[in-house]
């Protein structure tokens, strides 16, 4: 690194010469270490998945979730420092509670992106703080039904004026990725963490655009491609984390929730088949050879 | 010194003339505290039997403005998760704010334990505590609650919650003009918890609705439009839109005493 040793990378919100911020660029390398986390927009939901890497044998498997919930439609899962991610968890809790106590229903996902984005971008203005160390990915289902307003008790005269348009859609799979810069974009299919580069080729390959993917496919495609962006010779073991939000007819109902053990189980032995398939391949490419 | 004490620390008016009492703040900042002194918009009696494996509860649909009839498709039961409902009498915009609450609560409540939803006997508990703090802060919600459900080992639970705090469980409840009317019918057929045991839940659900149909007869703030719930250990089944059935008006021939006829 150029960087070092001008004296530009020392203070949060000093740039340098060039117009860069080395401290956004250097949590942006702490995110870069973390176990990969991806997220899937799929037509009927959307599918959050993390490769959780086991830092000790001593650690009760299956236990310290690390993908949260906010509101009930809504995901989040991040890579990089692990507390970081716990206060962009509270914070976005927060956001989602505010919005209901003045708007009296649920934040939609793409305003809790926008806010959450405005809040890890204030972490990049002064000096009296740092950036935050995480790329978060936060995927949910906003209601496609017209939700009643929170404490509503009747809906109204239900003839003469006062009645309301039926118009075209509403609500739907959302997914955004906001990265330590405090930026974000909507994404189809969305990647962070130590495995990213794999898990986005992965991703590229599933047509994601097209919108034809079932949420089921998604959480069997989100497995494999964890276990891909996994590097089994350099990393520990790795449990796999995954949960859904499905469309008000789907599975989970709108709310984000963990992918049940059997369905999970499934995927994963599905990922594993698909793998050793692939290196059968691999070898017998050799043995031709 | 006098003996006004909106005069006092302020200056004398004998001196600088009369106080000028446009800028003596009555709201906000300053001015007294108000707090709630009576219902304005209100819901009238909620019904409620517990039977061998659940609860059946009912209220109607009507919110009063006074003896007005104001709004007529009111939801006073409010299923809080697959296990519980809670049924609101009394004012309907602290229904509404204790509805606030409680959605606010499933939404924490889920984020810290997803595997097990609170259940009616956690909700009583909690409940009963927002009132009695309320009442103690001398701010009363004003409502009359019951709360039915299951409790932690899948029982039928069922208990109220007043504006005071005031918390009682029974095998079978009432509020408001229900307490006087519904309750002496309810306690017919289920005197005491034994009995429980052995009403089946057609029988528990034809002696609530029995009891919604005294109750449009004699309260003249109720409706013949009424919820009803069932909880079972299988879920919540929760009716929004029903009409009181074979209404007989026979008896009204006997009443003596009201407007031109004296006796």
């Amino acid at each position: 690194m150029t960087s070092i040793g001008t004296g530009y990378d020392l203070s949060n919100s000093v740039f340098s010469p060039d117009g860069r911020n080395f401290q956004v660029e250097y949590a942006t390398k702490a995110v870069e270490n973390g176990g990969t986390a991806i997220g899937i927009r799929c037509k009927d939901g959307v599918v959050l998945a993390l490769e959780k890497l086991i830092t000790s044998k001593l650690l009760k498997p299956g236990a310290n979730k690390r993908i949260s919930t906010v509101d009930r439609n809504i995901g989040v899962v991040s890579s990089g420092l692990l507390p970081d991610g716990r206060h962009f968890v509270s914070r976005a809790r927060d956001e989602a509670a505010s919005w209901r106590s003045t708007y009296k229903a649920p934040i939609p996902t793409t305003a809790l992106a926008n806010r959450m984005g405005s809040y890890v971008q204030a972490y990049t203005l002064y000096s009296s703080v740092r950036p935050f160390g995480v790329t978060a990915i936060i995927g949910g289902w906003d209601s496609e039904a017209e939700l009643p307003v929170d404490g509503e008790v009747g809906s109204g005269p239900s003839v003469g004026a006062g009645g309301k348009k039926e118009d075209g859609k509403r609500g739907g799979p959302f997914l955004y990725m906001i990265e330590p810069s405090g930026s974000y974009w909507g994404y189809y299919g969305a990647a962070t963490g130590k495995g990213r580069q794999a898990a986005k080729s992965e991703l590229e390959k599933l047509n994601l655009s097209a919108g034809e993917l079932s949420l089921y496919d998604g959480v069997k495609e989100a497995a494999r491609i964890i276990h891909v962006a996994h590097d089994d010779n350099k990393d520990k073991e790795f449990e796999l984390e995954m949960t859904w939000v499905s469309s008000l007819d789907g599975p989970t109902k709108g709310r984000h929730e963990e992918v049940p053990k059997e369905l999970l189980e499934e995927a994963e032995r599905l990922a594993k088949k698909a793998l050793e398939g692939d290196d059968e391949d691999e070898e017998e490419e050799k043995m031709e050879e | 010194m006098n003996h006004f004490p909106q005069a006092w620390g302020r200056p004398r008016d004998d001196i600088y003339g009369a106080y000028d009492h446009s800028h003596f703040q009555t709201h906000g900042p300053g001015g007294p505290n108000q707090h709630t002194q009576r219902p304005i918009v209100t819901g009238t009696s909620v019904v409620a039997a517990k039977f061998k494996d659940g609860v059946v509860i009912a209220a109607d649909n009507l919110a009063s403005y006074g003896s007005l009839a104001r709004f007529t498709d009111v939801k006073r039961l409010r299923k809080f998760n697959d296990q519980v409902v809670v049924g609101f009498g009394g004012d309907v915009s602290d229904m509404q704010y204790l509805n606030r609450i409680l959605n606010s609560l499933d939404i924490r409540e889920n984020y810290s334990n997803p595997e097990n939803p609170l259940n009616a006997k956690n909700l009583h508990t909690y409940l009963s505590k927002v009132m009695y703090k309320r009442r103690s802060d001398f701010d009363p919600l004003w409502n009359h609650l019951l709360i039915a459900g299951l409790d932690g080992e899948s029982k039928p639970f069922l208990a109220s919650a007043d504006l005071l705090g005031t918390t009682f469980s029974s095998p079978t409840l009432a509020t408001g003009f229900g307490a006087h009317l519904a309750q002496p019918i309810l306690r017919k057929t289920i005197p005491d918890e034994a009995s429980v045991a052995n009403v089946s839940e057609e029988e528990a659900v034809k002696l609530v609705k029995e009891c919604m149909k005294v109750l449009f007869y004699r309260d003249a703030r109720s409706m013949d439009r009424y919820s009803i719930a069932v909880i079972k250990s299988e879920g919540v089944d929760l009716k929004e839109d029903e009409k009181l059935e074979n209404q007989s008006w026979a008896f009204a021939e006997q009443i003596r005493g009201y407007g031109t006829q004296v006796n």
